[in-house]
């Protein structure tokens, strides 16, 4: 029965199609916006992904995301060597300054300064030149994506490609020259500004004066350290917050997600794109029950029990949901791939994949249920009338 | 109350076989209070194994109603059904919807075949309920529908046959898992003549091979000489129960004239 259930639906092509759209269309939509919201999430503390050092990042109390940095005195760093479990602690620059270029135009940068003598909190991968380049005078790392856009050079030629940063080229950072010596590879961020990479020493001398200088603290924990204990140690004993890598991802997440419309509007369009599947699915699948409600009477009239109806609509429901979710999640995947060379901020995640099929799976069971209360209550009586 | 008394006008021959449907005192009402709607008044009617009995009287006499209760998708609710020897009033839903995919064949009037199907497929279904796995169900299909003369056409869909042919295939689903009792509903009232008087013929021959029992309601007065009695009802009762259509509307009865 449950094969003669798929080829009715099958064979009713204009309705298959249909109700597969329906769900292609939710499946899509919540896949597609819900990477790009995700993607876009992810440039908030891309930074925090890329410097696999510390275990444990250390700073100030009202810190509410990774680039709304709240300087500590240089004291602080001492006191977090101090704390027990820590086996090595490093002080990180982080700020923003303004790079002057060859043709005079400025453009903002974030601006890292990592430990002077092991270059720890440098950036992870390197794609030209050494990260142990930066102890070279006036040196600085430059990422991919500055390198190449936001402070490439530009072309002699009007209207000609700009030309990429190499190594030996030079930077005005904030009045003072500064030398590149490597292109890093990095995640881009929220604000899409490039990053660059220099001692923290020099950090503190390109970077407009203030009293106090010391962005972060990274914290390396001793071998089988407890890293939840340790952060609640570091707390304890320096009065600073110190949160593990994931935990301030998610703090940066969470300011993200409290205090920019991000969500609301990313949730707006996955909603619409549910609660449109939804009807389109709901109306085209109860329409197809409806279509079917002599046959499906007559099947009950000749010895089929209700609970056998009602699992073959469910298997109907959830073939339309297997195919219009594979249809959906493999456009919204081919989508990801065109864009990569783009801008444009694309992550699936697995998790994803998980709520947009429950997103389907709720869609397809709501529509099932409008078609199975029709055939419960169906009379087989009814095939006798005409 | 019906007045006909079931053994009255029964057939010799039908009468020594056993009963495959017994009907006492059946009440069915539509509807409650002042628009109380009384389908049938007390039927008592009896139908025995082998025989073709058709319920004729005028439109809304109680026949499709009577017809629904004797094949068991219509509750009573008032007196005895039962269906050889089973009363569906003992029976559990399940129990009762299991009977029927073993026990009745239905022969519709607009025939309920599944359009997006085959001939073949809409044939197998009968069987698939009764448990066959798919082979074997349209092997068997393949082979009822080669009896009705469509053993070309097994893998043609529904709207690619005739009416006739159409009903032909609705014949081969109701025989094909072997019914004790095929209850038929105006199946030649889409037809014309000739081709009703086909489908009937071929109905009781394939049909009537296993003394099978057959309960036809109709309008149809051309197809009355098929059957080996037939029950007359007016304003939901039996009121007669003949041996003939000449002894229900006399010697003069034209057949096309209504019944």
């Amino acid at each position: 029965m449950y094969w003669l259930a798929l080829k009715m639906l099958f064979n009713d092509k204009a309705k298959f199609f249909g109700i597969v759209m329906g769900v292609t269309l939710a499946s899509l939509v919540i896949t597609q916006q819900g990477s790009i919201f995700v993607g876009i999430l992810g440039r908030t503390f891309g930074v925090i992904t890329d410097m696999n050092y510390p275990d444990i990042w250390v700073m100030d109390p009202k810190v509410q995301f990774i680039d709304d940095t709240k300087p500590l005195t240089d004291t602080k760093l001492y006191e977090v060597r101090g704390v027990p479990g820590v086996a090595s602690a490093m002080p990180l620059y982080k700020g923003m300054i303004r790079a002057r270029m060859e043709n005079g135009l400025f453009q903002n940068c974030n601006l890292y300064g990592v430990d002077d003598s092991t270059l720890m909190g440098g950036p992870g991968e390197m794609i030209v030149g050494k990260l142990a380049d930066l102890r070279m005078a006036d040196s600085v790392i430059v990422d991919l994506e500055g390198a190449t856009d936001k402070l490439a050079k530009p072309n002699p030629v009007k209207g000609g490609p700009k030309i990429p940063l190499k190594i030996g080229d030079t930077l005005e950072l904030n009045d003072h020259r500064a030398v590149v010596v490597g292109i890093c590879k990095g995640s881009r961020t929220f604000q899409s500004q490039p990053n660059v990479f220099t001692t923290y020493s020099r950090a503190v001398t390109f970077a407009p004066r203030e009293r106090k200088l010391l962005s972060f603290v990274l914290v390396k924990a001793e071998p089988g350290e407890n890293l939840d204990e340790l952060t609640r140690r570091i707390t304890e004993r320096t009065g600073l917050a110190a949160y593990t890598a994931n935990q301030f991802k998610m703090l940066t997440v969470n300011y993200f997600l409290k205090y920019t419309g991000i969500p609301i509007n990313f949730g707006i369009a996955v909603s619409l794109g549910f609660l449109v599947g939804t009807l389109i699915t709901g109306f085209m699948f109860y329409s197809f029950t409806l279509d079917n409600l002599k046959f499906l009477g007559t099947l009950k009239a000749m010895g089929t029990g209700d609970s056998m109806l009602m699992r073959m609509i469910l298997l109907q429901a959830m073939a339309v949901g297997v195919i219009g979710f594979g249809m959906g999640v493999g456009i919204a995947t081919l989508f990801g791939v065109s864009m990569r060379e783009t801008q444009l901020a694309f992550w699936l995640t697995w998790q994803l994949l998980v709520v947009s099929g429950g997103a389907v799976v709720i869609i397809c069971m709501l529509a099932a249920m409008l078609s199975v209360r029709k055939v419960v209550a169906l009379e087989p009586a009814m095939v006798f009338k005409g | 109350m019906s007045t006909a008394a079931p053994a009255h006008s029964m057939n010799p021959a039908a009468s020594a076989r056993g009963l495959a449907v017994r009907c006492r005192n059946v009440v069915k009402n539509y509807g409650t209070g002042q628009s109380v709607v009384r389908a049938l008044r007390g039927i008592d009617l009896d139908v025995y194994e082998g025989e073709l009995l058709m319920l004729v009287g005028p439109s809304g006499c109680g026949k499709t109603t009577l017809i629904s209760v004797i094949a068991g998708v219509l509750d009573r609710d008032e007196g005895e059904c039962s269906v050889f020897g089973r009363d569906y009033a003992q029976m559990t839903s399940a129990q009762r919807t299991r009977f029927r995919g073993e026990t009745i064949g239905f022969v519709f009037q607009s025939y309920n075949l599944i359009p997006t199907l085959t001939i073949a497929e809409n044939v197998s279904v009968p069987l698939l309920l009764n448990g066959l796995n798919r082979h074997e169900a349209l092997r068997r299909a393949n082979d009822m529908l080669a009896k009705v003369g469509l053993g070309e056409r097994v893998k043609d869909t529904p709207l690619r046959l005739s009416g006739g042919q159409q009903q032909r295939v609705a014949i081969a689903r109701a025989l094909v898992h072997e019914p004790r009792l095929i209850v038929c509903d105006e199946p030649t009232s889409a037809l014309d003549h000739e081709t009703g008087h086909r489908v009937v013929e071929l109905l009781k021959s394939v049909a009537m091979s296993g003394n099978r029992s057959l309960v036809i309601v109709t309008h149809d007065n051309r197809i009355f000489d098929f059957a080996d009695r037939i029950a007359h009802m007016d304003d939901g009762q039996v009121d007669k129960i003949v041996g003939s259509a000449k002894e229900l509307y006399g010697p003069n009865m034209q057949p096309g004239s209504p019944a």
